[in-house]
């Protein structure tokens, strides 16, 4: 959640840390190169946690062009296999984040309250560290969300973790886009003002519900007049002007038309249940609620109307309306049959998303597999990618994670990851790398050094040594900083 | 009937409450009085004062570990807890956190964090300290007995300040009707927020970043630190003053007496510093100051532990669940922190710098054993450890006779995500785990099936 973790931030200085980072670096990495795609992979003496089928011990995962071949318990290498020795080990499919903010140059765009216009796809950032860092805790997808700031926000993705790929290398082939909604506090600015500056309309919960009807009363006539013009286009009318195209109805439009997912942030049960009130209104579906730290009130409402719900594990009092938060949130949601999944929010969070949805069994007695499933089949179905991820089954993507513990103990630490079939991440290869890294991370230190030692420069600007080289940064506006800081959370 | 009336009026009614309560006080006390003595009985204890005692017995009397061993008796009386197939641990001490002072961060209205101004020395966390925090049940519920709630340490809410001399940081038992209940040590330690040479600034309220020369930044430091050092001097002044004259012979100043036990070397200062840089400046000026430093949040500690260990300079280490500060570090930088830190013999404890996320203690204990941490130095980095650096050694942080009966059993290892705490006692009394979060499940797991 980066910028969204504002209110709980360990301290000014993080706080001043993160904002940096989001609005205003943009560090050149220096790009990693993609691993190779054998064409046939064997893993075998591992337990195998497939969630859809139980567990096997000593088990055999057969990966073929990047997909699941063949599970069982005794599988035989097939010539020129590539084989993982997995003893001791445990696999499970790889880790979907439900709500992340991974990979992208920017989050909020916060000047408007209807923002679904921009989309993250044009601000993917395939060399965002963060990639990285949550592959190597497991994750092979993730959503990627706009932020928070406005009641309707930006579209948006989901990306395989494909570290070392391009941009256009990320998005999740085929998956359903989506658009970000947003209620409660956020949308309202509650806890964000910029001095001398006029509060933007909504600023209040009753707003909030006014600008998504509104937005959706646009659309529909939107739909309305393209839908006449196609009629009269298909009944062999000439020289129709067709009606002007509007950026930002058209997504809403495909919500109306179900071809977008809506993912909405929410905290309180009545701004849930204001939400489901307006889709029946309008005729469209919410795929999920995001956070609902409140779902656990209206959880028989939630299961009702078939939305997911991805939340937190045990956040909690950041604010006001995260006072009524509780861990058992998960549990409570999935007795009354809701499809609940465990998200991040951020990179960090998203390291260790295992151990997050393994607090379910403690908060509400989930069973291991439910917890599991929290993570895996349940973010699956939510973002509509089940079909190719979230188990591990013949004919799904070869999307794994291997940990050296049972991957619910707060021991366990992710050994590989992999993507359609390819290692992305190898904690042995990663240790062995740092050397290599440190040297020439020094190699270029000692060269900036010099660089700088040259007498006309340093008469220019005088600097300490040891201060790392940093990408300059564009001056950032109050505005659009503040917007940024809008928060996801 | 005038105001004044009413006020004489209400005066006597209080008054005559005030005389009937003290009259039937004793009755209630008696009626209300817990049990003093407890056994908890054939459990696996973990002392860390010694190898896990199997099948053992700890005996608490007045608040107080009685005994603890595998041939111990249950002495008459005693309220027995039979604990098969549990253990038993100190219960755990997270060393920095806002208990009391911070409700819910967003509203400035529950936040009593950081105040204003760079130089107050004489603020004390135990005066703001509301025992009535949902955080403190809430905490409590996942082990941790005491904490140490540490003003000046920031929050979003403080508006980026924390000032450099953020006041008196209280250790608190996380249990009390009131905080005089509630005291460990009221002042525990004083919170320096280390000057840092800062090229790069955030501006809250326009909300922008600022970059400054580093030049600039440097002069910045110096005039900080020199403004720091005359605290220092003006405090060890006070202080020979306080020695030798009674108070009536000089003009008292409550923020240079808050400072005498600081410049005297006798009450800890935690300094909160996480770069390198920062970190060697503070130790240099400790050093030459002669404070009793203890490092807080120590991101770069693994950087200067050699420094830190030949100083005898402990370390309040920031939840190792954080990304690395720098973008080339190694992914689990922080996780692999304390493992390297225990190598170099680097005395250090860890904490949640937080109130929502104290109960992830544990947690964090354990992730910094999967990244190579000993068992045993997890366990002590949130017991024992913070306990010795804040010099309540003695009191607390182990199952021995004489200390502090502040004591959980559980069904597991406490480090585990999944393990329940099953009895929890502090100062000696049963202490319930119940707390806002178990009300709201135990009644929306109630909630009639919905129309």
């Amino acid at each position: 959640m980066r910028i969204a973790k504002m209110p709980n931030l360990r301290s000014t200085r993080s706080a001043f840390r993160y904002l940096l980072c989001v609005l205003c670096f943009s560090y050149s990495a220096s790009a990693a190169t993609p691993p190779d795609a054998p064409s046939v992979i064997l893993i075998q003496n591992a337990t195998v946690m497939t969630v859809s089928h139980g567990t096997i011990e000593h088990g055999s995962i057969l990966i073929r062009d990047g997909k699941i071949a063949e599970v069982g318990q005794s599988i035989k290498a097939p010539a020129g296999a590539q084989v993982i020795d997995a003893s001791g080990q445990f696999v499970i499919p790889g880790i979907i984040d439900c709500h992340s903010h991974i990979a992208a140059e920017s989050i909020n765009e916060g000047s408007v309250s209807v923002s679904s216009m921009v989309t993250m796809e044009e601000v993917l950032d395939p060399d965002d560290i963060d990639i990285y860092r949550d592959l190597a805790g497991g994750v092979t997808s993730a959503n990627i969300l706009h932020g928070s700031a406005n009641s309707v926000g930006g579209q948006t993705l989901v990306i395989k973790l494909r570290w070392g790929q391009p941009a256009s290398k990320l998005p999740f082939e085929g998956a359903m886009p989506g658009i970000k909604f947003a209620l409660g506090e956020n949308p309202k600015r509650s806890n964000f003002s910029i001095p001398g500056q006029p509060r933007r309309y909504p600023a209040t919960r009753m707003g909030v519900e006014e600008t998504i009807r509104g937005a959706f009363s646009e659309a529909r006539d939107y739909k309305k007049a393209w839908d006449e013009y196609n009629k009269r286009i298909a009944a062999g009318e000439k020289n129709l002007i067709p009606p002007r195209r509007d950026l930002k109805l058209e997504p809403l439009v495909e919500v109306l038309e179900g071809k977008r997912y809506v993912h909405s942030h929410c905290y309180r049960e009545d701004e849930i249940l204001m939400l489901l009130r307006v889709a029946k209104e309008f005729g469209f579906k919410v795929r999920t609620f995001q956070h609902v730290l409140e779902g656990y009130k209206v959880a028989d409402e939630l299961a009702a109307a078939g939305v997911g719900a991805s939340t937190f594990s045990d956040w909690w009092a950041y604010k006001v309306e995260a006072y009524d938060a509780i861990p058992y949130n998960a549990a409570l949601m999935t007795r009354r049959g809701v499809i609940v999944s465990i998200n991040s929010d951020s990179a960090e969070e998203a390291t260790h998303l295992n151990q997050e949805a393994a607090k379910s069994m403690k908060y509400g007695g989930l069973s291991h597999d439910e917890a599991l499933k929290m993570v895996t089949l349940n973010p699956a179905i939510q973002l509509g990618i089940d079909k190719r991820v979230g188990t591990i089954d013949v004919g799904k993507d070869a999307d794994l994670a291997i940990y050296n513990h049972d991957p619910l103990s707060a021991y366990a630490v992710v050994q590989k990851a992999l993507i359609d079939g390819r290692v992305y991440f190898d904690r042995e290869k990663d240790i062995a790398n740092r050397a290599e890294i440190e040297k020439e991370k020094k190699a270029l230190t000692e060269k900036l050094k010099k660089a700088e030692k040259k007498p006309e420069e340093k008469k220019q600007e005088e600097k300490k040594p040891e201060e790392k080289p940093k990408t300059p940064a564009p001056t950032s506006t109050p505005t659009a900083a503040a917007a940024s800081q809008g928060g996801v959370l | 009937m005038s105001k004044a009336c009413h006020l004489r009026r209400l005066f006597s009614i209080v008054c005559l409450l005030n005389f009937l309560y003290f009259l039937y006080a004793p009755v209630t006390d008696a009626q209300a009085q817990p049990p003093s003595v407890y056994a908890i009985t054939h459990a696996k204890i973990f002392t860390l004062a010694g190898s896990p005692i199997e099948d053992g017995t700890l005996v608490i009397r007045d608040g107080k570990i009685a005994a603890v061993g595998a041939s111990v008796e249950v002495p008459a009386g005693a309220q027995v807890l039979d604990a098969k197939g549990l253990q038993v641990y100190p219960g755990l001490f997270d060393a920095i956190t806002q208990m009391g002072l911070s409700e819910i961060g967003a509203v400035s209205a529950t936040v009593d964090t950081t105040e204003t101004g760079n130089y107050n020395p004489d603020v004390v966390a135990a005066t703001a300290i509301s025992p009535s925090s949902e955080h403190i049940p809430v905490t409590r519920a996942s082990g941790i007995t005491e904490v140490l709630a540490v003003p000046g340490s920031g929050g979003f809410d403080s508006g980026g300040g924390r000032g450099t001399l953020g006041g008196q940081a209280s250790a608190i038992h996380l249990a009390g009707w009131t905080v005089d209940e509630m005291l460990i040590k009221k002042t525990a330690a004083m919170v320096l927020n280390f000057p840092e040479i800062q090229t790069q600034t955030f501006d809250f309220s326009t909300f922008s970043r600022k970059e400054k020369p580093y030049t600039e930044a440097k002069q910045e430091y110096d005039r900080q630190i020199n403004e720091l050092t005359d605290w220092m001097d003006r405090a060890r002044h006070y202080a020979q003053a306080m020695e030798k004259s009674s108070v009536s012979k000089y003009d008292r100043d409550l923020k240079l007496e808050a400072l005498a036990p600081v410049v005297r070397g006798e009450l800890p200062v935690l300094v909160f510093a996480d770069h390198a840089r920062d970190i060697r400046n503070a130790v240099e000026f400790c050093d030459k100051q002669k404070l009793k430093m203890v490092l807080a949040g120590g991101e770069e500690a693994y950087k200067v532990r050699d420094l830190l260990r030949s100083k005898d300079v402990p370390v309040i280490l920031r939840p190792m669940l954080s990304l690395p500060e720098d973008e080339d570090d190694p992914y689990d930088r922080e996780l692999s922190q304390p493992a390297e830190l225990a190598a170099a013999g680097v005395k250090f404890a860890i904490a949640s710098f937080d109130n929502s996320f104290a109960r992830r203690l544990g947690q964090n204990a354990a992730n910094a054993v999967a990244y190579g941490l000993p068992y045993d130095q997890a366990l002590r980095a949130v017991t024992i450890n913070p306990a010795q650096i804040f010099g309540l050694g003695s009191q607390i942080g182990t199952l021995e006779q004489g200390k502090i009966a502040n004591v959980i059993v559980t069904n597991g290892d406490p480090l585990e995500l999944t393990t329940d705490v099953k009895y929890l006692f502090i100062r000696g009394q049963l202490t319930s785990t119940e707390n806002k979060h178990h009300r709201l499940y135990e009644k929306y797991l109630n909630r009639p099936k919905a129309q």
